[in-house]
């Protein structure tokens, strides 16, 4: 085989692999949008479930979700921002910060129905926090929190240095130089993390069907029971309950994770140009 | 013969097992232009950032005594956050912050929790003024400061520096990156600037030098060659290194 054949065929299978891809995800979408969709309508998403699902809409799993994550962001953000900014702007970097990178990538590991079972060990039934959006939250809150300070990290680090030296120079304190000059340039980075942490505790169930439980009330404390939209979608076509519901779940799923991507894709692209 | 400002005495300076400084003495005096000149890795730099306490480094051994405003800034008990804002510094490459001219100015100030508009754009305007900037830019203060051409970032970088009111300016080469209209205005501000404040000058343009400074220092190797009047280095110098740099042929 001369080498000119031999790339022509590695650039064909590497072009259709790469359209394989795209063509894999467009089909997934393409059937939940398809078999989904017709079902969405504003008092599918306003309505509260009936019957475990099998009719009315999704708006207690909504509300589960959206609480659930604010809750879970409240808690990563300071946590994964903080140690970013630790490991970046207060250590030489070292034994330590070498231990805590790894620590960090360990738990990026750590499969999530172990984190969906440590959550409900710790938090449901140790703590007696029981099902809630509490516990959800502090374990969902463990599961993105290495995404949270990878990406923050990579933010803060692309900051120029040179910021730094002058806050030093003018008589700023380290601390001035990061709340004034640094957090601000990285903003953007970090924002674009979170999104994407965001992206991934949308879809999780594993984590939050241990820990904030199922239930299919709407909630209104902190340490009430609920049922997020993967959740919801999950028991639904598990159980048979309605594969009707169970598309429509996962269309509106889908359709909200495609809009965070999309936006964070545009945000980094965003922040990307800014840099250059 | 009045007090030094700054006042070196055998200042010697190691980092990682490498001698940066070697047992530096010297005198810098109020209203003055000090120039310190001498080829790359010679120690300038170091020797500025020791005057400020911006030194960084691993394994730093520092001997000698090195006052500052009448303060020992080698000692452990040095505050460098005051020392800081009487002492100040411009770095070779102008670094503006990406924000307007008017924040680029009073970051200084903002820092030390002043908010008073009119104590703010007071120091602004000063800065400006004395760094000849303020006709360029009076008029578009709230524009980005990074989309001024790079002469005039690094004036905003002394005016910035000036809006403290410091009593001593350090410039690490300031003009290096500069076209010669910019690096001429430039100039004309430290004359201007001399008048009430200090001036040390980094650079390892020997003209420069010989054009602005009213006395001056020949690093090379971690070493003080000589010190003394510009006319008298520039035109009788004691050393025969000297005297070789100055006339091109070696640095």
């Amino acid at each position: 085989m001369t080498p000119k054949r031999a790339e022509h065929i590695a650039l064909g299978l590497m072009v259709s692999g790469a359209f394989l891809a795209l063509a894999i995800l467009l089909f997934i979408i393409a059937v939940i949008m398809i078999k989904g969709l017709p079902h969405v309508t504003l008092r599918f998403l306003l309505d509260n479930p009936m019957d475990m699902g099998r009719a009315g809409g999704i708006f207690s799993t909504i509300v589960s979700t959206i609480y659930l994550l604010v809750v879970s962001l409240i808690i990563a953000i300071p946590l994964g921002v903080g140690t970013a900014i630790y490991l970046t702007e207060y250590t030489v970097e070292g034994k330590v910060t070498k231990i805590i990178r790894f620590g960090t990538e360990c738990l990026a590991g750590v499969p999530s129905i172990i984190l969906g079972l440590f959550g409900f060990i710790l938090f449901v039934v140790k703590m007696g926090f029981s099902w809630c959006v509490l516990s959800g939250g502090i374990s969902l809150a463990i599961m993105i929190l290495p995404v949270i300070i990878r990406t923050s990290e990579e933010a803060i680090k692309a900051v120029p240095q040179s910021y730094r030296d002058v806050n030093e120079v003018l008589g700023g304190s380290k601390w001035q130089g990061v709340i004034r000059l640094v957090l601000p340039n990285a903003a953007p980075g970090i924002l674009t993390g979170i999104i994407l942490s965001v992206g991934r505790g949308i879809g999780e169930t594993a984590v939050v069907i241990f820990t904030l439980g199922t239930s299919l009330r709407t909630p209104f404390s902190i340490f009430d029971s609920g049922r997020s939209m993967a959740v919801h979608f999950y028991i639904l076509a598990q159980e048979g309950i309605s594969m009707k519901n169970a598309y429509a779940t996962a269309a509106v799923l889908v359709f909200s994770i495609l809009i965070i991507n999309i936006f964070s894709y545009y945000m980094m692209h965003r922040f990307v140009k800014g840099r250059t | 013969m009045p007090e030094p400002l700054i006042k070196a005495r055998n200042v010697s300076l190691e980092a990682d097992g490498k001698p940066i400084l070697k047992d530096i003495s010297l005198d810098i005096f109020r209203n003055e232009i000090f120039g310190i000149m001498g080829p790359a890795g010679g120690g300038k730099t170091s020797f500025l950032r020791l005057v400020n306490h911006t030194f960084r480094g691993s394994n730093v051994k520092i001997e000698g005594r090195l006052h500052v405003l009448g303060e020992d800034v080698l000692s452990d008990e040095v505050n460098p956050t005051p020392l800081r804002r009487k002492v100040s510094m411009v770095f070779a490459t102008p670094v503006v912050l990406p924000m307007s001219i008017f924040e680029n100015l009073v970051y200084g100030l903002r820092i030390q929790g002043i908010r008073d508009k009119s104590r703010l754009r007071e120091a602004a305007e000063r800065g400006l003024k004395a760094a000849i900037l303020w006709d360029e830019v009076r008029d578009r203060l709230d524009k980005p400061a990074q989309k001024l051409s790079g002469g005039q970032q690094q004036r905003l970088c002394i005016a910035r520096a000036m809006a403290l009111s410091p009593d001593v300016l350090l410039l690490d080469e300031p003009t290096s990156g500069l076209d010669p209209i910019s690096t001429f205005r430039i100039e004309e501000a430290l004359k201007e600037l001399k008048k009430r404040h200090t001036i040390v000058l980094v650079s390892n343009n020997t003209k420069q030098i010989a054009r602005v400074s009213d006395r001056c220092a020949f690093f090379l190797m971690g070493e003080l060659i000589e010190t003394g009047k510009t006319s008298q280095m520039f035109t009788v110098p004691r050393e025969k290194k000297t005297d070789d740099y100055i006339a091109g042929r070696f640095g």
